[in-house]
């Protein structure tokens, strides 16, 4: 059943029965996995699903919007820098959450209106994004001094800010969430804002963006202003990876500089295409998969995990361009049209 | 008086770092339109290849040469083993090369450990008044400036330098003229990674070898080249003495981070404004 998914429900066509039973099932499974499994196991798992959030930005621009955004880790690093310095300044999470989610969103606005309105290509798209985040880290990494202070917050540099206050439950803020409550909420996240991006391209905005991505000047000549439909998936997008940044902090909990990194940068880019960039579900099933690889890399004593990232991109660009879960599908369903035959 | 020289040399170094660490790319993104991510790499290849020559005894000069040819050769390599599968797939070249990089960062890093390799700075230092000004930075500088001359004088009055304009503006054309377009593409792409080689080990002596410099230069590199636009050696040029100036005033004033980071959003706004880049609006040329 989970295969027959990733092969033949592509996002754009209303989901079946059996896609809300599937979802309605995981996202049952997911929210009892702390009854089952060890904490640490828990904890771990929650990171996962953080960096699902932000692989699905990262898809649904790329996958059906066609833009290769390459600094979805510039907004990711910003919402976990916003709530972090927010939270820290007024104790409030709950609302530094919604910061964490507007201040990328108004940064991806100021910077996507330039490059769209600007009507440069999507690759130099893609190149100006990278080096936004690049930039980002590097101007982070140099507030190391006492001068750098918002508020009561020490930016602290190349060290990051260690004291990310955990999220309070928004109704009782005298509680924190606890380790398992946060795994949940983590999944709850995730399946919302999947359940969401699914329902988004079944609109007729979705399926303008999809049109875009297929050809943008007919799309236009059909008298669709395209650059309103990209700059406002780019702000959806950049809210999106905001959320995951500001949840990333708190799960930390830790603010980095590395998090706008080339490091974090790239592996979204993995995710995303071993994932298989034309499903929703694939970029979940890739960030989830990689970083889990990460770990086990580590564990085994392989240090420079970089160097593997590195081979498994090149030979998944040069061999299997449609990602691991639709290459499987398509292996499949051709099985089955060939038995069929028989 | 003197502050105003000052104030010239730091807008000399800037420009100077900025065709440097451009001038590669510009032949192969300029040029080539291959989006190499891996630039950065060829550049932190330079640097290592310029060190360990070094330090086996051999003259700074001669191995900045050396290392030029070796980061060349080596470009000649990835461009058979990668590069030349992925002409015309533009994001694919640009997700390969992103893997390249990463490959070269992790195994560079394997092999000679996360720490800064350094040479010694071979030459002293001027004094400029009560400043002094070191004579290396003025050397990094003439390098710039002769690394370009060389390569317009070889686009522009080489038979070589014809062919491959030629290859580039229409390769289905060179080759019904009895071009062999393949063997030209690899040899732009050697010579840019050359001139890329040659500018890491130039660099060498100021900021050392570690595996992560190439991160540190790519930015800069790729926004030089953008803002160029469509003509790749003089949107070059024109881009570096525009953000080189902006980066060694502000760079004057505050610090260098701030100055990357107003270089960045001067670059943001000029694509606004000119999203073909400066020399957009020209024809195509060198």
């Amino acid at each position: 059943m989970a295969l027959k998914i990733f092969a033949l429900d592509p996002p754009g066509t209303p989901p079946k029965w059996w896609w809300w039973l599937f979802v309605g099932t995981a996202a049952a499974a997911l929210l009892l996995m702390p009854e089952y499994l060890e904490l640490y196991v828990i904890i771990d798992l929650t990171s996962y699903f953080i960096f699902a959030l932000l692989a699905l930005s990262m898809s649904f621009l790329w996958g059906y919007l066609g833009i290769l955004s390459f600094g979805q880790t510039a907004f990711f690093g910003l919402g976990g820098y916003g709530y972090t310095v927010l939270a820290l300044n007024t104790g409030e999470t709950t609302g530094s959450i919604f910061f964490a989610l507007a201040l990328p969103m108004l940064f991806s606005a100021i910077v996507g209106y330039f490059m769209i309105y600007g009507r440069i290509s999507d690759i130099y798209l893609s190149v100006i994004t990278l080096v936004v985040t690049l930039i980002l880290e590097k101007g982070v990494r140099a507030t190391s001094g006492d001068q750098y202070v918002i508020g009561s917050v020490r930016l602290n540099g190349q060290n990051g800010i260690p004291t990310v206050p955990a999220l309070k439950i928004p109704w009782n803020t005298s509680v924190e969430f606890s380790f398992e409550g946060f795994f949940q909420l983590a999944v709850v996240l995730m399946v919302l804002v999947y359940v969401g991006l699914r329902m988004l391209l079944l609109t007729k905005y979705g399926r303008v963006l999809v049109s875009i991505r297929e050809n943008e000047r007919r799309t236009e000549l059909l008298g669709y202003d395209a650059r309103k439909y990209k700059l406002s998936a780019f702000v959806i997008a950049g809210g999106i990876a905001g959320l995951s940044g500001a949840m990333f902090a708190i799960w930390g909990p830790l603010a980095h500089p590395q998090m706008f990194g080339l490091g974090r940068a790239a592996d979204v880019i993995i995710w995303v295409l071993i994932g298989g960039k034309a499903t929703l579900i694939g970029p979940i099933a890739g960030a989830i998969g990689i970083e889990y690889l990460k770990v086990w890399l580590g564990t085994q004593g392989v240090g420079q995990v970089p160097f593997v990232l590195g081979l498994v991109l090149m030979v998944f660009v040069l061999l299997f361009q449609q990602g691991v879960l639709p290459s499987l599908g398509m292996v499949i369903s051709y099985a089955r049209q060939s038995l069929r035959r028989r | 008086m003197d502050q105003v020289a000052i104030f010239a040399y730091q807008i000399g170094v800037s420009f100077g770092l900025f065709i440097l660490v451009s001038l590669g790319l510009a032949v192969i993104f300029g040029m080539m339109r291959v989006i190499n991510l891996a630039q950065g790499e060829f550049l932190m290849l330079g640097a290592y290849f310029c060190t360990i020559i070094t330090q086996a005894g051999v003259s700074l000069w001669i191995a900045i040469f050396l290392s030029g040819l070796a980061v060349g050769l080596f470009g000649i390599i990835v461009e058979r083993a990668i590069i030349q599968f992925l002409y015309g797939r533009i994001v694919d070249t640009l997700l390969a090369t992103w893997g390249l990089s990463l490959f070269l960062v992790g195994g560079v890093t394997w092999v000679f450990g996360p720490q800064t390799e350094s040479i010694a700075s071979p030459l002293g230092s001027i004094p400029v008044g009560d400043y002094s000004v070191s004579q290396y930075s003025l050397v990094m500088i003439a390098f710039a400036v002769a690394l370009l001359v060389a390569t317009y004088c070889l686009w522009r009055f080489t038979r070589f330098g014809l062919v491959v304009r030629g290859t580039m503006q229409n390769a289905n054309v060179s080759a019904s003229l009895g071009i062999n377009t393949s063997l030209i593409y690899m040899l732009t792409f050697g010579f840019g990674s050359m001139l890329t080689g040659i500018a890491g080990a130039v660099l060498v002596p100021v900021i050392g070898a570690y595996p992560t410099l190439g991160v540190a230069y790519i930015a800069k590199a790729f926004i030089t080249v953008i803002s160029g636009g469509q003509m790749a050696l003089l949107g070059t040029i024109s881009a570096a003495g525009l953000f080189g100036t902006i980066d060694g005033i502000v760079a004057y004033i505050g610090s260098s981070v701030i100055g990357e980071i107003t270089v960045l959003f001067v670059a943001i706004i000029l694509l606004r404004l000119l999203p073909l880049g400066i020399t957009g609006k020209f024809k195509r040329g060198v």
